[in-house]
């Protein structure tokens, strides 16, 4: 389902996916909007799906999380293995932040945490190659991420 | 540094960070004093830097998305930079990843569908400086996205 937005609700949208800790009073103010009007904008904005959740920002290195890695894997045995069984297993590794499921060179795009180089060897061998119809994997360590506000007006 | 109950905080934070501070004293089994004094020390440690919104684009009718994974013309000096630069720039880019690897960088692209997304990649994406090699992924769905740090 999609729905309509106008100007301001993109100017919601981007301001609170910069900041979600803003209030309907402050950003209304920005855009010169009373704040009942600008809450019964945010509230509609989530009932149709549209700002879907909200995000904790934390600083992964501070936390001790030196390395982020993007891996690429494909299902040795597909058919015989269920897609539902390597989800599930892969789902529940801790160090895995995000799972998708993609069309291309690969089945499966991961997105995976780790203290160091060597911890992420760790969680590779240990936990990705013997997940169930886990087959050739392709990892790429990221060194800069930036995130874009995307066609918001 | 943090102990365990910092951590606890986090945990509970990242499963739900639009609790109020009052239920989040409550799961994390402390009270609002001790939780705003802790959460505090973490905003100002830099390691709790804040919230923003998750837009799904799919209701705003971008149903498509696909992964442009680019290797670059690395000859050029200046290629990463000129790269970035100009993929900022178009703003059905949601996305950028370098990386340490086989491929150079990522893009993630929304666009309203497969028509759009061939008007997109032509005239705004293939015409980007410095691309010497590009393949796409095509998004089909995600299975896991919290993104949460396993502290």
């Amino acid at each position: 389902m999609t729905i309509e937005i106008d100007d301001t609700d993109r100017a919601i949208l981007r301001a609170l996916s910069r900041d979600a800790s803003l209030s309907a009073g402050q950003i209304g103010r920005r855009l010169g909007l009373s704040q009942p009007a600008t809450w019964r904008r945010i509230k509609r904005l989530r009932e149709a799906g549209v700002i879907s959740g909200t995000r904790l920002l934390l600083d992964r290195e501070k936390l001790g999380f030196g390395v982020t890695v993007f891996l690429g894997i494909k299902l040795a045995t597909k058919g015989r293995i269920s897609l539902e069984d390597f989800e599930r297993a892969v789902t529940a590794i801790p160090e895995v932040q995000t799972v998708e499921h993609i069309l291309g060179l690969y089945d499966y795009r991961l997105r995976i945490v780790a203290r160091d180089l060597s911890d992420f060897e760790r969680v590779l061998r240990r936990r990705i190659m013997t997940l169930p119809g886990a087959g050739q994997v392709e990892a790429n360590v990221v060194l800069s991420e930036e995130r874009l506000p995307g066609p918001l007006g | 540094m943090l102990d365990d109950t910092d951590r606890r905080i986090l945990r509970q934070m990242q499963a739900a960070p639009d609790l109020p501070l009052s239920d989040l004293a409550q799961r994390a089994d402390l009270t609002p004093a001790t939780l705003s004094r802790r959460l505090e020390r973490m905003r100002e440690a830099g390691i709790v830097k804040g919230k923003r919104a998750e837009i799904h684009w799919p209701s705003l009718g971008y149903a498509v998305e696909v992964s442009l994974r680019l290797t670059l013309d690395k000859t050029q000096s200046r290629a990463f930079e000129d790269f970035l630069a100009a993929a900022r720039q178009v703003p059905e880019v949601i996305e950028i990843q370098t990386f340490l690897g086989q491929v150079d960088v990522r893009l993630a692209v929304i666009a309203r569908d497969i028509p759009h997304y061939q008007q997109i990649y032509r005239e705004r994406l293939l015409t980007l400086p410095h691309i010497a090699d590009v393949e796409a992924l095509m998004h089909v769905a995600r299975i896991k996205d919290d993104e949460a740090l396993p502290v």
